[in-house]
């Protein structure tokens, strides 16, 4: 009941973002509908005709519809860039199956001796086809277009993967952010169109001819003018174009802050993390979200922008450890801390950038990093117990598991095992206390915000510098679960705002208040 | 009017037409008659180029159609088909309206003459605003001819129009069909592999054999000079009921008793049988006819079996 109460109170307080996500997710599925009409009634008629070409065309389509969808949206960004015209050709990729083939089993379905009446009659080709092939075949047809309607409602969601907006943009950020009434503020809408769309279509199969004609001419000015709709607001004004995740989007510390602390207001479209960079680099976005170690920074020439008022919460990293290894490995714990402030934001980001771009192995990487700054030893083959060491889910992650593990191997006796890919801080977490096992990297802002969750007060109090932030969260770990927080790496994998460098130094902006300054102005 | 010269279609090795020629006049019926798969349908749609022909031409109106465009051909040609081919999304009004709206009549002529048609061919009036799958499969027969007939085409091509019929309805369509003032101004080739029908209907028949023509001639020649053993045989089995169908009282005038007492009488254009199914009905001992030039004559049911045989032997030895 409660829950219900708080998701009806979330959908009208986002009312506005709500109803333009709608109206863009109707705006995406009915313009590639139109476009795979456009194209798949003449190839299904094409195939009717030359039924020798039906196998390829047919197997092509269904070979197109058999790529996942993220992967195809993927394909479209380096031909089309991000935005609504790669989502609309992805999802008119979707589309065109369903149709292509209604389109050909209706025609070839059609009794022959009709087809030959009509042309005993003096008909012309076209006539056969418009007044003939199309009526007859229009039932199995507005079958095809019915599935191809509710296909393109669901992978529409994901049209918000490549800022281009939709429904998605609150089912991902809701998924990102754990916040339930968020993802069915965009889940139940998305259904709900599916159905009724589904429905009304279904409605028109009953129809017989004559009135469909009417109700098609009809539907047909209604799809222009809300593709229109659509259309026309992404076509409006230059200036500065942020890209932010649907996370980002949804957090206090997030765009949520940015408007408060700094007041920036400037164009924004939700995008997905893992084509964001590319999008920066290749002028589609000015301004992202990213990460301040990421890899991409240094492949894409990207310069963070001074977070001057401080509204991110320092990620600094550190490995923490359960304090029952601490006392069944003694030697531990000074070795993990040969690496305490060793590994400088740049650093890592270079790092990253070996694994992510030049396509280094972690554990090359961690070799040659060891080597660079003197720390590694060759393996001493040791016999003692086995230390176990888990990591998440991405690069980074893996890299600093890698040196850990070379450095344990070096100094001590113990054996280790990896556990890399442990998915997401909760699975991490949980695996550390339950022992399964001993330690892992772990960033103070993800321990304040994502495991202690303390109430706003705390967190704003705090968070605003590194050494409360890493007292805080090592305290609270050690009181609540006796886990300890050893020295931090060095280096901060928080939340920043970048741009491409030779924009800042054009226009001069390196901090975020330089940023709301310039987009003032302009 | 219609002339196929050495006609032939093959589909792959199959010989399906085999050097077909005819002439059929204008104004006249030629039936094309035959077993099933003997090429009929083959012949009948190469003449408006639903199929055309691998060798041979054929010429309408001395034009060769092979020159001419097919649509406005088609468009000058009515084609009632075997599996009378109504489109199911039009209604009956629109079925027969389809023709004229094609050449652009203007609505009001298209309507009177769809109600002329439908009155002409007895449809129910209500049945206008029907979908083919509503009417009979009679009803659906006199559709798809009044569909073939709407535009007045100086050439009716007709493929088994009753094929999808009852015996008994399709007699009685016959008759109606035969008396249809309509179809007397036409230049028709029609498709039946029902003897009767094309003895009662045809001006010429064109019986056909494995794709090859075995004889054509008038029903009379057919019946009593036959060309080949195959048009004896294919008659033989109802060749006496035939001959009664065929010979008419003026053709066995010469063989009847003159009664100068008598001034009225029977049309002598009735056939033998007819005349005798009426003795038989009226249980008179007589009948009395007069010919076309006003004389009379009588004749009892003996009197005309006898006259019959005369003519029979004479014909058969001339
Ligand atoms: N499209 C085709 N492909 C191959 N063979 C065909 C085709 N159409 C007809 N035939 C063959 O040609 C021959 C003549 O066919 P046609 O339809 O002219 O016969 P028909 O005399 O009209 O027979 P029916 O009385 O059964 O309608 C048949 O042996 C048939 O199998
Ligand atoms: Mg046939």
């Amino acid at each position: 009941m409660n829950e219900q109460q708080t998701l009806w109170q979330f959908m009208s307080m986002e009312s506005d973002k709500l109803l333009s996500q709608t109206v863009q997710h109707i705006g995406l599925t009915f313009i590639s509908l139109l476009f795979a009409i456009a194209i798949g009634l003449p190839l299904g008629i094409l195939i009717a005709r030359r039924r020798k070409l039906s196998g390829i065309i047919l197997g092509i389509a269904g070979v197109l519809q058999t790529v996942p969808s993220i992967a195809l949206l993927g394909f479209m960004i380096p031909i089309l860039g991000i935005g609504a015209k790669p989502a609309i050709v992805a999802l008119l990729i979707y589309a065109l199956l369903p149709i292509i083939r209604n389109t050909y089993t209706g025609i070839i379905g059609i009794d022959k001796h009709i087809i030959e009446a009509a042309k005993a009659m003096g008909m012309s080709k076209s006539q056969i086809l418009f007044k003939v092939e199309i009526p007859l075949a229009m039932p199995v047809l507005l079958a095809g277009i019915r599935t191809a309607t509710v296909i393109n409602v669901g992978v529409a969601t994901l049209a918000s993967y490549i800022a281009a907006g939709g429904l998605g943009e609150f089912i991902f950020g809701g998924i990102s952010l754990n916040n339930t009434n968020m993802i069915l503020a965009g889940a139940i809408p998305a259904a709900l169109l599916a159905i009724l769309l589904d429905g009304l279509l279904a409605l028109t199969q009953k129809l017989d001819f004559k009135k469909l004609k009417k109700v098609l001419i009809f539907s047909s000015v209604f799809l222009i003018i809300l593709t229109a709709f659509y259309v026309l607001p992404s076509a409006y004004g230059s200036g500065l174009k942020a890209g932010f995740t649907p996370e980002f989007m949804g957090r206090q510390d997030g765009d949520l802050g940015l408007k408060s602390a700094y007041g920036l207001k400037i164009k924004t479209v939700v995008i997905s993390d893992a084509v964001m960079y590319k999008a920066a680099f290749s002028k589609e976005l000015d301004v992202i979200s990213g990460y301040s170690t990421d890899g991409r920074l240094k492949a894409f020439g990207l310069k963070i922008l001074k977070d001057d008022k401080g509204i991110f919460p320092p990620y600094y990293a550190a490995p923490i450890v359960n304090q029952a290894s601490l006392n069944k490995f003694p030697e531990l714990e000074d070795v993990l801390n040969l690496l305490a402030g060793k590994i400088t934001d740049s650093v890592m980001t270079d790092l990253n950038y070996r694994t992510d771009y030049l396509h280094q192995t972690p554990e090359k990487v961690a070799i040659d990093f060891l080597v660079k700054v003197g720390l590694y030893k060759s393996p001493k083959g040791g016999a003692g117990e086995t230390i176990k060491i888990g990591s998440k889910i991405f690069g980074e992650q893996y890299i600093l598991a890698e040196i850990y593990s070379m450095l344990i191997k070096g100094n001590t006796n113990y054996k280790v095992e990896t556990k890399t890919g442990l998915g997401g801080t909760k699975i991490c977490f949980d695996a550390l206390v339950n022992n399964q096992i001993d330690f892992y990297p772990e960033y103070t802002g993800t321990g304040l915000l994502a495991i202690l969750k303390p109430d706003n007060k705390i967190v704003s109090q705090i968070s605003h510098n590194k050494d409360e932030t890493y007292k805080y969260v090592s305290d609270e770990f050690n009181k609540k679960y006796k886990i300890k927080w050893l020295k931090p790496i060095g280096f901060n994998n928080s939340y920043a705002l970048m741009m491409r460098q030779k924009q800042s130094s054009e226009i001069d902006v390196n901090t975020i208040t330089d940023l709301k300054n310039y987009l003032d102005k302009n | 009017m219609i002339e196929l010269k050495n006609v032939s279609k093959k589909y792959g090795e199959a010989v399906a037409v085999n050097q077909v020629s005819f002439d059929v006049k204008e104004k006249e019926n030629l039936v094309l008659l035959g077993t099933s798969g003997c090429g009929k349908t083959t012949t009948l749609k190469m003449i408006n180029r639903l199929i055309n022909p691998d060798e041979g031409e054929i010429i309408i109106n001395g034009q060769n159609i092979i020159n001419q465009n097919t649509e406005i051909l088609r468009k000058g040609i009515g084609y009632v088909m075997q599996n009378i081919g109504l489109f199911p999304h039009y209604t009956v009004e629109e079925n027969i309206a389809i023709v004229p709206e094609l050449l652009k009549w203007d609505k009001k002529k298209i309507q009177d003459r769809v109600y002329e048609l439908t009155e002409k061919l007895h449809l129910p009036a209500n049945s206008l605003k029907l979908f083919p799958n509503e009417l009979s499969g009679g009803q659906q027969q006199r559709v798809g001819l009044a569909r073939a007939l709407v535009s007045d085409p100086a050439v009716l091509l007709m493929d088994e129009p009753f094929g999808a019929l009852d015996n008994v309805t399709r007699t009685s369509i016959r008759k109606e069909f035969k008396d249809l003032e309509e179809l007397k101004r036409k230049t028709m080739v029609m498709v039946t592999h029902d003897v009767e029908e094309a003895f009662e209907l045809a001006d010429r028949i064109c019986l056909m054999d494995k794709g090859q023509i075995m004889q054509i001639g008038t029903p009379k020649e057919l019946l009593f000079n036959p060309a080949n053993d195959f048009a004896k045989k294919f008659l033989d089995g109802q060749r006496l009921a035939l001959e009664f169908k065929i010979v008419t009282i003026e053709d066995i005038w010469e063989k009847l008793s003159n009664r100068s007492s008598i001034n009225k009488g029977l049309s002598a254009d009735i056939s033998v049988w007819d005349a005798m199914e009426k003795l038989r009905n009226n249980q008179a001992a007589e009948l009395q006819f007069s010919n076309n030039t006003q004389e009379y004559k009588s004749a009892s049911f003996d009197e005309l079996i006898k006259a019959f045989n005369q003519y029979k032997n004479f014909t058969k030895h001339e």
